[in-house]
């Protein structure tokens, strides 16, 4: 079975600054990679390389079988990102952003209303997305994210913002597909995790197996 | 097409919340008259000088809109949500520009009269049919290269003035073909017939620019 993701010594620079710098692993379909690392650490940077928003500087990138960018056409759509920005326009109302994502990606109307059940947003639907708090705002993006049924799921903290009953009803939306998630949280991140990696300055640090990680390890990167 | 009618959708209806070009182009329009009333120290204008006056007129107020095109996409996250999707970038150049010859179009629904009543020496009636013609061609290079500058100006720091910078010499063209097919119409003793040659410039220029735009528009959206 084609792994999910292929990175080989993957890098990014801005100018003279290296971003990310020899990044390399594999994750098979289905499997969740947890990345952790410090504000600047180019976990952002990695999640948009693989969402084809971003060019490699250096190295080889396969997403789906398909590699990157040469071929970054043939993915899209088959990849969901959830970032820091919800992706969403303030003046329109959460059904309004959702319809106009669900015509670009060609799926039916009814997934629209399926998934603001979903998330707990069908009485809010009609609202600006402006007139709405940031956990809100949050369930609406995840709501875009799926929309279309991904494989991949590249997660940007995706509990940002979410109390804990909120994080419970997303969380069976971003499950049962490859994940990368970011996250800040050793325990939490780790337990969510089939593959942990570290980034320190935009190279690697850790690259383990979930289960053989500690939570140390992955607080030893903030220091 | 389906595409484009979804992204110019969300235009119209972003518009129509936000009201934050067709208001602000057609006060400027006014304004500009205004000034150009008491500036000049005439009553009245014709010929080759209201030509002149209500080319240059639209083309500033059309600035207005073409530093707001993008950027809601930009400060919202719109372009990476489209990117993401697997469609054809090209459609939205078509829907960004199709909008913003409407948002002229209703600029010039307010300007024209605005200009008829505070300049213009001639009567307007006779004049109406070749000045629909003209200013429809005019609307039409407007658009097609504010929606190409647009794009590559909202990515910078300084994009309200990298775009007018960029697209006024591009309009050079427009505006002389536009004031040369413009004159007759506004002559003292009335309408006098439309200069075919000028309409073709006018029309061969935005052909150009339309398929040149189509041809570069999408590398122009790599990072």
């Amino acid at each position: 079975m084609t792994p999910a993701i292929e990175l080989e010594k993957l890098g990014r620079a801005y100018g003279e600054r290296a971003a990310l710098a020899d990044v390399s692993l594999t994750v098979e379909a289905g499997r969740t990679l947890v990345v952790f690392g410090p504000n600047g650490a180019g976990k952002s940077t990695l999640l948009r390389i693989l969402a084809t928003l971003l060019r490699p500087t250096a190295g080889t990138v396969r997403v789906l079988g398909e590699e990157l960018p040469r071929r970054a056409w043939a993915v899209r759509g088959r990849i969901g990102l959830l970032g820091h920005e919800p992706l969403l326009y303030r003046e329109l109302s959460a059904r309004e952003n959702l319809r106009y994502h669900a015509r670009l990606h060609q799926v039916p109307e009814a997934r629209i209303e399926e998934l603001l059940d979903a998330v707990g947003m069908a009485r809010r639907a009609q609202d600006p997305v402006a007139t709405l708090s940031r956990g809100m705002v949050q369930r609406v993006a995840v709501a875009r994210a799926v929309l279309h049924d991904p494989e991949l799921l590249l997660l940007d903290e995706p509990r940002a913002n979410l109390d804990p009953a909120a994080a419970e009803l997303v969380d069976p939306l971003l499950r049962g597909r490859t994940r990368v998630v970011t996250s800040h949280d050793p325990a939490g991140g780790l337990a969510d995790a089939d593959i942990a990696l570290g980034l320190r300055g935009g190279r690697p640090a850790l690259l383990a197996a979930a289960g053989e990680v500690k939570p140390e390890q992955i607080g030893a990167l903030y220091r | 097409m389906r595409v484009a009618a979804a992204i110019l959708r969300k235009e119209l209806r972003l518009e129509l919340r936000t009201f934050e070009s067709i208001p602000g182009m057609a006060l400027f329009s006014v304004t500009t008259f205004v000034v150009f009333h008491f500036g000049l120290n005439r009553a009245t204008v014709a010929g080759d000088l209201a030509a002149g006056i209500l080319v240059v007129t639209i083309l500033f107020a059309g600035m207005l809109g073409l530093n707001r095109l993008y950027v809601a996409d930009e400060e919202q996250g719109g372009f990476d949500g489209f990117l993401l999707a697997p469609v054809d970038r090209t459609w939205l150049f078509v829907a960004k520009a199709v909008a913003l010859f409407g948002y002229l179009t209703v600029l010039e629904i307010v300007a024209v009269p605005a200009f008829a009543f505070l300049l213009l020496g001639p009567g307007i009636g006779q004049a109406l049919p070749g000045l629909i013609v003209v200013l429809a061609l005019v609307n039409a290079g407007f658009a097609i290269i504010a929606a190409l500058v647009g794009a590559l100006a909202v990515r910078t720091r300084a994009r309200d003035l990298v775009g007018p910078l960029i697209a006024l010499p591009l309009l050079v063209p427009v505006v002389i073909g536009a004031a040369e097919a413009l004159e007759p119409l506004l002559l003292e003793g009335g309408a006098a017939v439309l200069p075919v040659r000028w309409l073709l410039v006018l029309g061969l220029y935005d052909l150009v620019f339309g398929l040149l735009a189509i041809a570069v528009f999408d590398p122009l959206l790599e990072d």
